[in-house]
């Protein structure tokens, strides 16, 4: 059984849900506790939605410093699968592992509420059992969730794409800044989630570990965790890192 | 961070020196061009309080901290670095650095 990991920091909150969400996609999920350097010999690490030590100074920016994240930033740099949800998409960005930084929501309050995101790559380690396209259902509970990066990044990003999700309308086309309704953080260019480099770490402010059966309103967010297990499941067979080319 | 990195500023393990306490404050703002809602919002408050004429209301942060050091510049560098890599983020932020005071022996403010 494929070995999967999720951080545990003082304040996460989403990181049982996620485990649970990680073992009904058939992985052996098991919790990281954010002051232990060993990642116990798992093959992809998951950061938690939450509010790691309490966002205090920024969102993410003290997890980022915390024993596990050194390992964890080995694990991405040697092409381990690295996902952050929310919280872990702060920590990303603040680490640097993922282009950009999350800014407070354009109408300053927290939202908690379902989005529509699309997916503009199916070939990922983290989109792989997508199968189409079509915008993809989960919500999203975040008060710093505007994602930014300079003009020259946000134009890298999508050429090289690296731009994994868009936040979507209800017609499926991208919703861009100042849409409020489709992309209620004001986003720059509807920018859901990223892709490093590498291919092999993203971060996306939805929550998928909250849409992983019928019974919570939305199974979509399924088809990202097991994209993630099987990517993971390959990886620990092949023992070879996962590189994903540009399109 | 790494133990193997060469001998950071404000590292005083070789230092015998006599130290002094120095006060700093940062002062941490959105980049210009960064939209700032907490400004706007309360740029937009002004109205309710009969407040005319103030415009470009920004928000950010201060920062006060003491730093041990022999010298000024010595304390200066180490909260440089702390200014740079975790009371800001350079992608979204800019940082200025404030000397409040000095205070000599470091024991005179304990």
């Amino acid at each position: 059984m494929t070995r999967i990991g999720v951080v545990v920091f003082p304040g996460s909150n989403c990181d049982r849900d996620t485990l649970y969400a990680l073992e009904l996609a058939g992985a052996e999920a098991i919790p990281l506790w954010h002051e232990a350097a060993d990642l116990g010999g798992v093959a992809a690490v998951v950061l938690p939605g939450g509010f790691a030590y309490g966002d205090y100074l920024r969102a993410g920016v003290i997890a980022r410093f915390s024993p596990v994240m050194r390992s964890v930033a080995a694990f991405a740099r040697d092409g381990g699968l690295v996902l952050g949800i929310c919280n872990g998409f702060q920590v990303l960005a603040e680490a640097g592992l993922v282009p950009g930084a999350l800014l407070r929501n354009r109408g300053l309050r927290f939202l908690g509420r379902d989005v529509q995101i699309t997916p503009e790559r199916l070939d990922t380690p983290f989109t792989r059992s997508v199968p189409d396209r079509h915008p993809l259902r989960m919500p999203i509970a975040h008060g710093e969730g505007c994602y930014y990066a300079d003009e020259a990044t946000l134009t890298r990003l999508e050429t090289e794409g690296r731009v994994l999700f868009r936040y979507a309308r209800p017609d499926g086309r991208p919703a861009w800044t100042g849409d409020d309704a489709a992309n209620p953080n004001g986003s720059l260019r509807g920018i859901a989630g990223v892709l490093n480099e590498a291919g092999n770490v993203a971060g996306l402010m939805p929550h998928p570990e909250r849409a992983a059966e019928a019974i919570l309103g939305s199974d979509d967010g399924m088809l990202l965790i097991r994209s993630l297990v099987e990517s993971a499941a390959e990886r620990a067979g092949s023992g070879g890192a996962v590189v994903v080319a540009a399109p | 961070m790494n133990d193997d990195r060469p001998q950071a500023p404000g590292d005083r393990r070789h230092d015998l020196r006599p130290e002094q306490s120095f006060r700093y404050a940062v002062n941490v703002m959105p980049k210009p061009g960064i939209l700032d809602p907490q400004g706007r919002a309360v740029e937009q408050s002004l109205p309710h309080l009969g407040v005319e004429g103030v415009a470009a209301v920004r928000v950010g942060r201060r920062v006060e901290l003491s730093v041990t050091a022999a010298e000024e510049p010595e304390a200066r560098a180490t909260v440089e670095r702390l200014a740079a890599e975790l009371l800001s983020n350079p992608l979204i932020e800019v940082h200025a650095i404030e000397l409040l005071g000095a205070v000599a022996p470091l024991e005179a403010v304990r």
